[in-house]
């Protein structure tokens, strides 16, 4: 293991492990209440904060974090007072934020859009140590409340108006949700990019949507992957020299697919199994309307 | 938490509220005792599920008062005491969930912070045992047939052993077994002294349980008072009866639930 001998790989891989950690945790929310593709909007939006990050000579990590929470916690406001069609609003908050974020780093001084291939792509040198620090408090938050809360993420993801009958504080749930979305996004900036974060928010979870019947398996089963395909493309992208973003997603979409063919045998086994356990079967239970069928037509 | 014994347990007072522009309901006034099983009836569009929603605060009212067992709704802080069960084909969200997973998100209104202890354990398995689906507790909800889902869901809303049920159409898409699953289950919550107020399309077996019909026509109460009594296929809300061999001069019955 030759690669750990360098700084910048040891930095590469501690940021991999988070983004593996973090992207699927908070993308099981996302994918359970339908929106898998918020992150990719966040994405775009977090486009905005990198170039301003480069404008005003501050951290693009910390400034991207700041923009893409106020662009999510936006998002979440246009869903509930949809005045507008809200496709059409969040449409352009993403194409915004994504020329926001081209025209900042074109007005920078020396600034051209070479500064953001790093962001938009990932890359494995340019993860510095401050942006380690920045990376490492960031994934704590979101470990800390998709762990933490996970039972009340659930109800509010579930089913949100039942959530509400439970007292459960829905709306300030649904602006964490996005929040922390929004820090996910900075923290996987740095290895997967920018266009590429999403995906590994909703795809692991896709593939262990496969394998599992419960949250919890699922949880653990994306988790699982996330950390092992951010690893092992962050290895492979520095020994063949390929981008590690796309050598990650990739990888990702070929566990999806190998899960997907392992989920056939697994189902039967399974319905074998239940045959088993119950011999009689479930009884029968056909949709029959109540009360309806006979007797009325006599009358006629 | 205390409520006189004559207090009742909803009381809505000239409550209006809009869709969009449309005005769904027009004052409505509603009141449900402790103890008491009252049906809420009407055709497609007469406001019976917005009802429901103001109660629970989904949807925004626009005149008129809520009150939860004597509390404004907007005050209303003691949700552990309301179980609620919206109109739903499924119990499924979009990541698989077991069906003790789905129930226990009902018990958080009992819970500090959301830790469960043996007790909420405890009272998911019986929610499960009093719908008839204690055997069923580790399997998907994607695996369950219409009536199951709805088994679930009633469980998710008795989990938190509420003094108040609301439900919204319980019954429908459940097929006969589980009809008649679920109309046991809330005789025993009846006898136990739990208040219920839901939203019917149709008595159906649950017709003996309901000792007061509300029946709304655009936005307005028609009918207060005694459910219709019928039975078999003339107990339908929306039942014209019509006998083709009758004298032509007779004009038909109608309930008016369905236009």
């Amino acid at each position: 293991m030759d690669l750990l001998n360098y700084a910048f790989m040891q930095r590469a891989l501690i940021a991999a492990v988070l983004v593996g950690i973090t992207a699927p945790a908070i993308g099981i929310y996302l994918v359970q209440r339908r929106q898998p593709l918020m992150g990719d909007g966040i994405g775009h939006v977090a486009m905005t904060g990198v170039g301003l990050g480069f404008l005003l000579h501050a951290s693009p990590v910390w400034m991207a974090t700041a923009v893409s929470a106020l662009g999510s916690v936006l998002m979440e406001l246009i869903r509930w007072y949809g005045k507008t069609r809200g496709d059409i609003a969040l449409a352009m908050l993403f194409y915004g934020g994504m020329a926001g974020g081209v025209m900042f780093v074109n007005l920078a001084p020396g600034g051209s859009n070479a500064n953001l291939t790093s962001y938009l792509f990932g890359s494995l040198s340019t993860v510095s140590p401050s942006d380690i620090t920045a990376i490492t408090v960031l994934a704590a938050f979101v470990v800390v409340v998709t762990l933490g809360l996970r039972r009340q993420l659930f109800a509010v993801s579930q089913d949100e108006e039942f959530a509400r009958v439970t007292g459960l504080p829905v709306r300030a749930l649904n602006l964490l949700i996005a929040v922390t979305a929004a820090v996910t996004v900075t923290v996987a900036m740095r290895v997967v990019g920018l266009i590429l974060v999403s995906a590994l928010m909703v795809v692991p979870v896709a593939a262990a949507q496969q394998l599992s019947r419960s949250f919890a398996v699922t949880f653990a089963i994306a988790v699982a992957l996330g950390v092992g395909v951010a690893v092992s493309g962050t290895i492979t992208s520095y020994y063949q020299d390929v981008p590690p973003g796309a050598t990650i997603v990739l990888l990702t979409i070929a566990a999806f697919v190998a899960f997907t063919a392992l989920a056939t045998p697994l189902a039967r086994r399974r319905a074998r199994a239940a045959a088993a356990a119950h011999p009689a079967g479930d009884p029968a239970e056909c949709t029959i309307p109540a009360m309806r069928g006979t007797g009325e037509e006599i009358g006629v | 938490m205390t409520s006189g014994p004559s207090e009742p347990v909803i009381a809505l007072r000239g409550v209006t509220a809009e869709l969009g522009a449309r005005p769904v309901l027009r004052g409505i006034d509603l009141t449900v005792g402790r103890g008491e099983v009252v049906a809420l009836l009407g055709a497609n569009g007469s406001g019976k599920s917005t009802a429901i929603r103001t109660i629970i605060g989904q949807v925004p009212v626009s005149g008129g008062t809520i009150e939860l067992f004597g509390t404004p709704r907007r005050a209303f802080r003691a949700w552990a005491r309301v179980g609620y069960v919206p109109q739903r084909t499924t119990a499924a969200g979009g990541v698989p969930a077991t069906v003790t997973e789905v129930v226990s998100s009902g018990r958080l209104s009992r819970t500090r912070f959301g830790v469960f202890r043996r007790a909420d354990r405890a009272a998911v398995r019986r929610a499960l045992e009093l719908v008839g689906m204690a055997d069923r507790a580790r399997d998907s909800v994607n695996a369950l047939s219409g009536g199951q889902h709805q088994r679930v869901l009633i469980a998710r809303a008795l989990v938190a052993e509420p003094e108040l049920l609301i439900m919204d159409e319980p019954m429908a898409g459940v097929d006969l077994a589980s009809q008649e699953v679920l109309a046991r289950t809330l005789r025993e919550q009846v006898v136990a002294g739990t208040t219920v107020l839901l939203v019917l399309h149709e008595l159906g077996p649950l017709e003996p349980l309901i000792d007061r019909a509300v029946v709304l026509r655009d936005g307005c109460v028609l009918h207060d008072g005694p459910p219709p009594h019928a039975v078999g296929q003339h107990a339908l809300p929306g039942h014209d009866h019509v006998h083709p061999h009758a004298p032509a001069d007779t004009e038909p019955v109608r309930t008016g639930l369905l236009s």
